[in-house]
């Protein structure tokens, strides 16, 4: 067993262990912090597949950032304990199987057809000055229209998350 | 050296648990993390099918992901608060109208 692999099945384990306790846990804020240790773990499998650049966004953007965000508005919104409800067992009793029957095909696909080549530690150049070629020469449209998508994004979030008018005149 | 199918077994895995936690989970703040969840599993599969494949372009399209998920968040979480304010729930159950 070569040091990559255990280094692999330890993120892994951390990952999986961390989405199945994202489902199991009942309060928001214990699934959000499950959640940010899915995604450190998932910076270190970039790390091991070559992809530093993305590895530090990884960290930066998602579990920094985003993750900031919903943490944040759990803290604004005071949310509790989810209760029980006749929809969450009718839910639990058709997802569960559902997505496990799901996951079983997707891995009996995957273990059947794909190849047994391994991927190599440090065998892409995934240095930032590369990505930056890329992504400001080849992909330069995409790159601006997400930028106006950002900027989308921004006036919506200001325009629902602001008080309406009629309540806000009531304030005054 | 690791096999590219352990990485689309983690990546599946992950989506699997996005998935579950979409149909299972009443809290509508935990829902819109389930869907981070699936987004960080396609995340991976792209950069391992970068890696496999010794294309770049895999990994920049994480970013444009990553954009997308930024974006959603925001708006997401905009909405919520704006569903809490009118009806002071989280939960789904009780949020079965559009209208406000």
């Amino acid at each position: 067993m070569s040091f990559h692999l255990i280094l692999f099945l330890a993120f892994g384990a951390v990952c999986v262990g961390g989405s199945v306790n994202l489902l199991a846990q009942r309060h928001p804020i214990n699934s959000a912090l499950s959640l940010i240790a899915v995604m450190a773990a998932l910076a270190g499998e970039y790390l091991l597949l070559g992809a530093e650049f993305v590895a530090a966004v990884q960290v930066i953007v998602y579990a920094g950032a985003i993750m900031v965000l919903f943490v944040f508005v759990i803290m604004l919104l005071n949310a509790g304990e989810e209760e029980e409800t006749k929809g969450s067992r009718v839910a639990l009793l058709l997802g569960v199987p559902g997505v496990l029957t799901a996951s079983v095909l997707m891995a009996w696909v995957v273990l059947r057809h794909s190849g047994t080549e391994a991927v190599a530690i440090g065998a892409l150049p995934g240095h930032p000055t590369d990505i930056a070629q890329l992504l400001f020469h080849d992909f330069l449209l995409p790159f601006e229209v997400t930028s106006v998508l950002i900027l989308i994004a921004i006036m919506g979030a200001v325009v629902l998350a602001s008080k309406p008018e009629s309540a806000a005149r009531k304030v005054d | 050296m690791v096999p590219l199918s352990y990485y689309l077994l983690l990546s599946g895995f992950l989506f699997g648990c996005g998935v579950a936690g979409f149909l299972i989970k009443r809290n509508i703040i935990t829902i819109f993390m389930s869907i981070e969840l699936m987004l960080n599993g396609v995340n991976l599969s792209f950069v391992a099918f970068a890696a496999h494949w010794h294309a770049l372009a895999g990994q920049v399209f994480v970013f444009f992901v990553m954009v997308v998920a930024a974006a959603e968040a925001a708006v997401g979480l905009a909405i919520i608060i704006a569903v809490y304010r009118t009806r002071e729930t989280l939960n789904v159950d009780q949020v079965n109208l559009l209208k406000l």
